[in-house]
């Protein structure tokens, strides 16, 4: 229901738009409704072009917000953002746990507190090697187990490489997170508890909220964010600048700070996926915990 | 005379009223089917949230039950197919038993895996988006295919008995009568009529065969083409389908036992019978012996990194008291019991046989769930309960109702249908005079 009426709202908001586009040419107040609900010009005059390329100007009370809805349809979801090729390069030599991307990606894709798609996992080597932090997310692997063994294409590889769950399609079957090898497919074992508001939310393959009760998640790459050129989540939130995200055909990263020429990056710093002998081709590089900024320090004991 | 004899074996294999015993047993099953569909129904609207499944341990018993349900299913292909194409004929009599297991069996296995869904309500989205690169579509159409082909090889040999049974108008009742009226009342017995199913059981066993093979070979794939340590391994399909005709054939020893036992049909299931499956599961507990020594003997002689765990965990770590557990009472104690005569006697055979079924239940957990809980990358980040599995009480329930729906499934039939075919009976009974005579 809820989402016919928002349909419904952003048709009318649309029709008011339309209305002021040919407004010029009619004799109607295309406002009526505006004046019905009583808004009051706010005095501040907003430019807007016509689709008959006229520059018109426009009170800005009078302009009504376009209520959320998914400006992509799931087939485009499906088939990724044209031209592009996305990779991740996560540099250990930076991280000191501090968790900020966990914190950040749990928050905006509004996950059940018991859930993280980006897991800091405490490795070492060998023996004689020292300890680091690898974050880790979902690898979106070129030869993807996960969508190989998918019974209902509920997850999908797209052009642009990322691997994408529908969770409106998932039958919570369980046999993609068997078949990942780097554990980074969890599964929303009750609802992930969210407010009304998201829960309402058209639910979109792109920005995977709201979560869905009884389906599979995992990190996203935020392809939403990607088409309005920003970082994911994680990137963006890390003060350390440890997640560089890029384009592989543009063969550069940024942590938002510091770009670097990918191919370049990962050649001078010896650059690695995990798990390279599996044959699944991660998206994801790792540069080893060389020169590192801070110290290994952990609360709990090492796992690994 | 030999009317007579006819006369006397068709008493004593029609299907009879449940005793008090009969009684207690169905109450018994129903009560724990209920307590089984109540946990269900929570299960639906809390979430798999009330079962003890988390991220890492992700499969539980629900799947563990699924491969059982799979693995003793394919029994039917083995005592109506195998032996019957092979021209062994003291199976007859097994013949019906097997088939019903199979066809209850491979009913639980497909409600069990719908049980396991975190989306049920969508099932059917694996028929509009079904991609055939997925072993779970595998399974779907094979064991669907599986399923109706027991269920013509159940129903095939059925008509002559029906015919039988529709002459007892007053004996039956009137629900019962019209069952069998609506099943069987256009078979007249006539050489036409027997030709042609004889034909198409012919057909039907040649066709089970492969198909059976193919089910838990499939199953077998769920885990064989994931990269996990003690699953990714070349050995999986030979393994479970030399487990499957195990914990089929134990099943039947002790079906055998319970009809005999209950129904007194001890001149029809004979000790021959007790003697000749006890040795068919001495074979198959041996053949599956040799395949878990390949299994788990070499991996162990390499020890590599990412199985140490996982080995080390079976032989003697948490899971060694179930391991050895297992392998004991599936195939080692069975083996030592039914090697000797004495140990084929029905009584000890009995014995056995529930030994091997609940080995290989346990077995089956094995094979599914400590292979989870030993992933590549260390368990972190995760709630502590995320790391240990431990069934919960509507996960007990739900597995234990579907084992004795199963079992319900079974006795209905045997209620309703002569378990021993009469038919067939009367027919070896009288080739077997002939050759006497002779």
């Amino acid at each position: 229901m809820s989402q016919n009426n928002s349909r419904r709202d952003f048709l009318l908001s649309g029709l008011v738009a339309s209305g002021v586009v040919t407004g010029c040419a009619t004799k109607s107040n295309v406002f009526e409704q505006s004046f019905d609900e009583q808004v009051k010009p706010s005095g501040k005059m907003v430019k807007l072009l016509s689709v008959d390329g006229e520059v018109i100007e426009v009170d800005e009370a009078y302009l009504k917000p376009i209520p959320e809805m998914p400006t992509i349809t799931n087939e485009e979801e499906r088939i990724g953002i044209p031209g592009r090729k996305f990779v991740m390069v996560i540099d250990l030599s930076r991280c000191k746990s501090l968790k900020k991307c966990q914190a950040a990606c749990d928050y905006a894709h509004h996950l059940h507190p018991d859930i993280n798609w980006l897991k800091i996992y405490p490795m070492q080597d060998a023996e004689q090697t020292a300890p680091y932090w690898q974050p880790t997310n979902c690898m979106h692997c070129d030869e993807p187990p996960c969508v190989k063994v998918c019974p209902v294409d509920a997850t999908f590889k797209r052009q642009d490489g990322i691997v994408l769950i529908d969770s409106e399609r998932c039958v919570g079957c369980r046999f993609c997170m068997a078949a990942c090898p780097y554990s980074s497919r969890i599964f929303n074992w009750e609802a992930p508890g969210v407010s009304g508001k998201i829960a309402s939310v058209p639910y979109s393959c792109e920005k995977s909220i709201p979560q869905l009760k009884g389906t599979v998640g995992k990190c996203d790459f935020c392809p939403d964010r990607a088409r309005e050129n920003k970082l994911p989540h994680c990137a963006e939130a890390c003060p350390n600048g440890v997640f560089f995200f890029g384009d592989l055909l543009e063969d550069s990263v940024t942590n938002g700070t510091e770009t670097y020429r990918f191919s370049e990056l990962i050649k001078d710093k010896s650059g690695y996926r995990l798990m390279e002998d599996l044959g699944t081709k991660p998206s994801v590089y790792y540069l080893p915990p060389v020169n590192r900024n801070f110290p290994f320090e952990n609360k709990d004991a090492v796992v690994a | 005379m030999e009317n007579l004899a006819k006369q006397k074996i068709i008493e004593d294999l029609l299907p009879q009223k449940f005793g008090k015993q009969g009684t207690i047993w169905v109450i018994g099953l129903l009560v724990l089917c209920s307590i089984g569909f109540y946990a269900y129904c929570r299960q639906l609207y809390y979430g798999l949230a009330v079962t003890g499944m988390r991220d890492y341990a992700s499969w539980g018993i629900y799947i563990s039950n699924f491969v059982f349900f799979v693995a003793i299913s394919l029994v039917g292909s083995l005592i109506t197919a195998v032996l019957r194409l092979s021209d062994v004929h003291w199976s007859t009599p097994l013949t019906r038993i097997a088939e019903i297991i199979a066809v209850s069996a491979i009913t639980f296995a497909s409600l069990i895996i719908i049980v396991d869904m975190g989306r049920p309500e969508r099932f059917y989205n694996l028929f509009l988006y079904g991609r055939l690169q997925s072993p779970i579509i595998w399974d779907v159409i094979v064991i669907s295919t599986y399923f109706i082909i027991s269920l013509l090889l159940l129903y095939f040999p059925l008509l002559p008995d029906l015919k039988i049974m529709i002459g007892f108008k007053e004996r039956n009742g009137k629900w019962l009568q019209k069952l069998y009226v609506f099943l069987g009342s256009f078979w007249k017995n006539t050489p036409a009529q027997f030709k042609i199913t004889d034909k198409a059981i012919n057909i039907l066993a040649i066709t089970i065969i492969p198909v059976a093979f193919s089910i838990h070979t499939v199953t077998s794939w769920l885990f064989a083409t994931t990269y996990r340590p003690g699953w990714d391994s070349t050995n999986f399909g030979a393994y479970f389908i030399s487990g499957a005709f195990l914990v089929g054939s134990g099943g039947v020893l002790i079906a055998m036992y319970v009809f005999r036992t209950h129904y007194k049909l001890e001149k029809y299931i004979t000790d021959m019978h007790f003697d000749r499956m006890g040795k068919v599961v001495v074979l198959l507990a041996l053949l599956y012996l040799y395949f878990n020594v390949n299994e788990f003997l070499v991996p162990a002689f390499k020890m590599k990194k990412s199985e140490e765990h996982h080995l080390l965990g079976l032989f003697t770590g948490e899971y060694a008291p179930i391991f050895w557990f297992a392998i004991s009472t599936a195939m080692i104690i069975p083996i030592l019991i039914l090697i000797f005569k004495k140990g084929r006697k029905p009584k000890a055979a009995f014995v056995a046989g529930i030994l091997v079924v609940v080995g290989s239940w346990f077995k089956r957990y094995l094979i599914v769930t400590p292979t989870l809980l030993h992933p590549f990358l260390p368990m972190y980040d995760v709630p502590a309960s995320y790391k240990h599995y431990f069934p919960t009480w509507e996960e007990w329930a739900i597995a234990i109702g579907s084992l004795a729906g199963a079992l319900l499934v079974i006795t209905f039939f045997a209620r309703i249908f002569p378990i021993v075919p009469i038919h067939e009976t009367i027919i070896e009974t009288e080739s077997n005079e002939n050759e006497t005579h002779l």
